[in-house]
This record gives structure tokens, sequence and C-alpha cells, in this order.
């Protein structure tokens, strides 16, 4: 019988979105994804001159602030990994100067890149790079977040250092490996989103001998995320550039809609750098609240550098809760889960395998988290859209609009019924992945008890965290 | 046979929510001031405590720059100057934890100078742990019983 996501709808059901014609020709379209990301770039532009004119100024009243970490960051973890899987790196405008420098070209199909195009070291092909950079990014999050010269600086690094990384290692390695800080997480957490990318019929690509989408034709470039496309097991590490649709050439790519969280049921390539990435995301939801929407003034203090120590303080700190406290609780869990279930089972398999209960949780808790950023402080958007560069402009008559709060009285209802949400999708995809880790159906219901007391004790002190 | 289980499942839930609900004994109603001190970017107390019914009336006093002090949920604001104190009362009626928030620019860390009230009993986090609880003892009871069946 066919598992069901929390009991409603079968695993395997999907409804092919390319297969409405005009979805399909713009996806096969060269223009597709250009134009999004000169789109979004002219959108960036402004955000790189309000950074660099902003200087140090207050951030709640600077575009490049407002639009990075409030519109971006609230459509990146609400509504583009969810719902549209890797959909950013699709038209993340940043490693696009690297990228048009490896085809010397912007739309045309050049499949010799220029470049030393150099292999990427077989034993970093994972997530510890980027776990650490992007660990490392939220150090300076008390930066970041309230100075506009910050972001600005983030930013033309991430940019400079594409063109430079890209003109080194081949393709897309950078986003994938090497350089992008958030590219870790969208990978672990598009797991969860309901969209895919996948060939339409497996059979077609086993018999097809010249594989296209891995080598590319005149039609288009080969993979550049350097997957195979005819066999896509999770979104993980598909950048969604859509180069196989156009080099198929039995159009047999197909993107799907499917129920949430399928990819966390692929037994395939697990490992404990994706496990770290789980647990650290978690770990900066928390920390993040503690500092943007928390009451204690020291800790602010400490992430602000006011004082050296402080800020050494901090960093420790949030490193050590990181990268060893929550590993360490979950430890506990799994060990317990092993003596209930089965002791010959190898702990670091179930370490590994439960880990992928956080995934759902994680982006939930961020979500919720999220909630406290959008109600409260969204209305500095309509202030920045109309005086981007504080020059005094008032382009949409909205410069003068005051920060204005809303629905910040149910907020934490919003808050409370996602957690909620959150922790029954946590327990359903925990109890199949504790199905498949222990076989034997006993075992998998002994086995399952103490991670799923693990994942209701972390909601509960999450609900405590935002809301009690 | 389904539909009994389903019933019975609502019910310990309701029960369960409804627990901290029967338990709670709400306090007689006071008038309270509180005096609160502002400076970049935190409120001394950090947290202040009332209970439902309670008129309270919060003293703002800045000790560096102009701040402000938004209540969410009760929808109540004032500011303060250093010398120029600034002044809010109100009535807590609504229960649970509410955020307090620097209403004017005063640096970098403005969005983030915040406060809690918190107006007990606290009926919410208490139904909403309850309620976690709940879909754990269900879980767990859901994947027993198939595996019986």
């Amino acid at each position: 019988m066919t598992e069901k996501i929390l009991g409603l709808i079968p695993v395997d059901w999907r409804f092919e979105l390319t297969s409405l014609p005009y979805v399909r020709k713009i996806i096969k379209s060269r223009w597709m994804p250009f134009l999004p990301i000169v789109l979004n770039l002219s959108v960036f532009t402004v955000i790189l001159m309000a950074g660099f004119v902003g200087g140090v100024s207050a951030g709640n009243y600077n575009f490049g602030i407002m639009f990075v970490w409030i519109v971006w960051w609230l459509l990146l973890m609400m509504v583009m990994v969810p719902f549209f899987s890797r959909v950013w790196c699709m038209i993340c405008p940043l490693p696009a100067f690297g990228e048009w420098l490896q085809r010397l070209g912007f739309m045309k199909v050049r499949n010799k890149l220029f470049g030393l195009n150099k292999k990427w070291p077989k034993a970093l092909k994972n997530m510890w790079l980027v776990n650490f950079l992007f660990l490392g990014t939220t150090y300076t999050t008390g930066f970041l977040t309230t100075r506009p010269i910050a972001t600005f600086i983030l930013l033309m690094s991430i940019i400079i250092g594409s063109i430079v990384l890209m003109a080194v290692f081949e393709k897309r390695n950078f986003c994938k490996y090497i350089g992008c800080p958030v590219g870790g997480f969208l990978g672990l957490y598009s797991n969860i989103a309901v969209t895919e990318i996948r060939a339409k019929d497996p059979q077609i690509c086993k018999d097809h001998k010249h594989k296209d989408c891995v080598i590319g034709n005149e039609k288009g470039h080969a993979c550049p995320w350097m997957i195979l496309p005819f066999d896509i097991g999770r979104n993980t590490y598909c950048g969604m550039c859509l180069e196989c649709f156009k080099t198929c050439p039995y159009d047999n790519m197909a993107i799907n809609l499917r129920p949430p969280a399928t990819d966390l049921l692929v037994d395939k390539n697990r490992g404990l750098d994706e496990a770290w990435k789980a647990f650290i995301m978690l770990g900066i939801a928390i920390f993040f609240f503690l500092i943007m929407q928390g009451n204690m003034g020291f800790l602010k203090d400490w992430a602000n550098a006011t004082t050296t120590e402080g800020y050494l303080t901090f960093v420790a700190l949030h490193s050590i809760f990181n990268l060893l406290l929550i590993p360490g609780v979950f430890f506990v869990f799994v060990y317990a889960s092993r003596t209930l279930g089965n002791k010959e089972i190898p702990l670091k398999k179930l370490f590994t395998n439960f880990s992928y209960t956080l995934v759902p949780m994680g982006l939930i808790a961020w979500i919720a988290f999220s909630f406290g950023i959008l109600f409260p402080n969204s209305s500095y958007v309509l202030h920045v859209i109309s005086d981007p560069f504080a020059w005094g402009w008032d382009l949409f008559g909205t410069s003068h609009f005051p920060w204005t709060p809303f629905l910040t009285g149910v907020m934490p209802y919003f808050q409370i019924g996602t957690l909620l949400f959150g922790l029954v999708l946590s327990l359903d995809i925990g109890f199949k992945i504790s199905k498949q880790t222990f076989q034997k159906r006993d075992q998998a219901v002994r086995g399952f008890i103490p991670i799923a007391a693990f994942l209701t004790v972390v909601t509960i002190f999450l609900i405590w965290l935002f809301t009690g | 046979m389904k539909i009994d289980k389903l019933i019975i499942g609502i019910i310990i839930l309701a029960l369960l929510v409804g627990l901290p609900l029967i338990l709670a004994q709400p306090e007689e109603p006071k008038e309270k001031t509180i005096i609160i001190n502002a400076k970049q970017f935190s409120y001394t107390p950090d947290t202040v405590e009332v209970n439902r019914g309670d008129r309270v009336t919060i003293r703002l006093i800045s000790t560096d720059v102009h701040h402000g002090l938004y209540i969410d949920g009760y929808e109540v604001s004032t500011d303060a100057r250093p010398g120029q104190d600034g002044s809010l009362t109100f009535v807590a009626n609504n229960t649970g934890k509410f955020v307090m928030r620097c209403s004017v620019t005063c640096g970098p860390f403005h969005p983030y100078m915040i406060g809690y009230l918190k107006v007990k009993p606290d009926y919410r986090l208490f139904g909403s742990i309850w309620l976690a609880v709940g879909i754990f003892i269900c879980s767990i009871l859901l994947v027993s019983r198939r595996q019986k069946q």
C-alpha cells in the first residue's frame, strides 16, 4: 500500500505543471531564466547602491537592508523554499557575472566554458564548507541586518568571489560547495518543497545513450549543477536552471507538483553534513530570535560588538550551541531510540536518518520566526520604495508612511499554529523514517517514541520562546 | 468504530487543552505603576508581569536618546526623551505575552529593542503546550494502533 503524507496525499502523487503547453513553452525558452535574472539584477543594483550610500546609518529606513533582510528573506523562507524548491537559485543574480564569463555571453549556448574549469575536490563535495560559511556569516548578523554598508560588503563579496572562483572551478561549484552562504540550507530545505524537477519517464533516459543533459548540445548547456538530470533523487543539488529542459531531445523533463517533504524519505545520499546543516539551521533560528525578538539587552550588546569580550562570548556560545549542544541532545534521544528499537542498527545510521526529521521542524521554526519580522516591520518597505537612497525622494507618495505594525496582536497564534503543524509533519516523516531504518514495524514504533518526544520537546520550547 | 475512536481522541485532546484553563486561578485586579528605563537598545526591566484585569500605568524614562514604547496586541504607545518622560495607561484584559517595541528610530539596533509584557494567566501558552503533548500522545497511539491491526 502506498504511504501517504499526513495520511492524506500518497507519496507518489504527482501533477506535471509542464504538461500545460504554455508553461513548457516558457520553460524551454532561452529567455528563461535569463530575463528574471536581469530583472532581479536591476533590483539588486538598487540594493547595492542603497547599501553603499546608506553606510552605517540605521538600517530600518534603508532599501538595501529592508529588501534583503525583510522582503527577500521572508519570500525565501515562507514562499520560495516550501513551494518552489530552489527557485531562488534559478533567478539569483549574484553568480550571473561568473556564469556569463564562463559562457562568454549572455544567452548563447557555448559548452566549452571559459576559465580553468578545475574539478572541485571529491572530499569537499558535501555541505561541510557551506555549513561553516553560513555559521560564520551569522556571527555578523548584528551588522548585516542593521548597517547598510555591511550588507553591501556581503553581497559584493559574493559577486566578486563568484567571478573569481567560477573562473577557476568549473560550472556552479561556487554555488554548490564553496561560496554561497545560503546554498546549503536552500538545498536541504528544498527537500520539503511541493515542487520538483524530474524525468518524466526514466526508461526513456535509460535507453538514451547520448546523455545530452549531462554533456550539453546546441540547444542548451550541460547541467551547470553537475547532477544527472535523469536521476534526481532529491531536490538538494538541483539549482532549477532549466538547461535540461532545453537539451533533452525527448522532452522528457518535467516540473511536478507533489506532496511536501517526500525527498526526506529518499534513503540515498543521506549524510552527517546534511544532519549538521539541520542542527545549525534550527540553532540559528533560536539565536536569531534571541537577538532580534528577544528581551535580553546584553545579548544584543554582544551581537552588536559593544565590547570585544562580549562579541567573542557571543561567537563562542553561538558556535557551541549549534555545533555541539543541539547535536549532543539529539544524540541522547537517538541512543534511546536505538536501545528501544534495535541495538544492532548502527548508531551513525540512526543519527543521520533521524536528523532529517529536523528539516521540516527547522523550516517551520524559521517561518514562525519570520512572522515576528513580517508583522511588526514590513511597513518600513513602503517608506524605502519611495526613497531608496534616503535622498528625500517620494517616488510613490509613501516616503512619509509611518512605522505601522499590523496584526501583531494575533501574531502568536500564527506562530503557534505553524509550529504545531510543523510538529505534525515532523512526526509523520519521523515515523516513516523509523520504518525505513528499523525495517520491522514493532521496532520502528518503539524506536520512534524517543524521536517523537524530542520533536515535541523542541516544539514546546519554540512555542514558549516565541510566544510564552 | 473509527468514528468512536476519533470522538474519544477529540475528547481527550479537548480535556488536555482545557485542563490548564480549569486549574488557573486569576488574582484580583489591581492598580500597577511600572517604571521602565530605556537606553540603546534595551528596556529595564526587560519583562513586566501583571495579572489579567490590572490597570497598568507605564512610565517610560529615557537615559540616552529619544525612545518609544509600543505594546503589541494593546496597540498603545508613548515616547520619552532624556528629561522628558512618557506615560501610558491601559487595562490588561488580554492575557499572554506581548512584545513591547521601541517605536522611535534610536540607532542601528532599533528594530531589536524589545521588552515583554506578560499578562497572567497565560492560557494561550498552557493550551499550546497541552496541544503539543496531545499531538505527541495521539501520534504514538496512532502508530501503535496500526501495528496491532
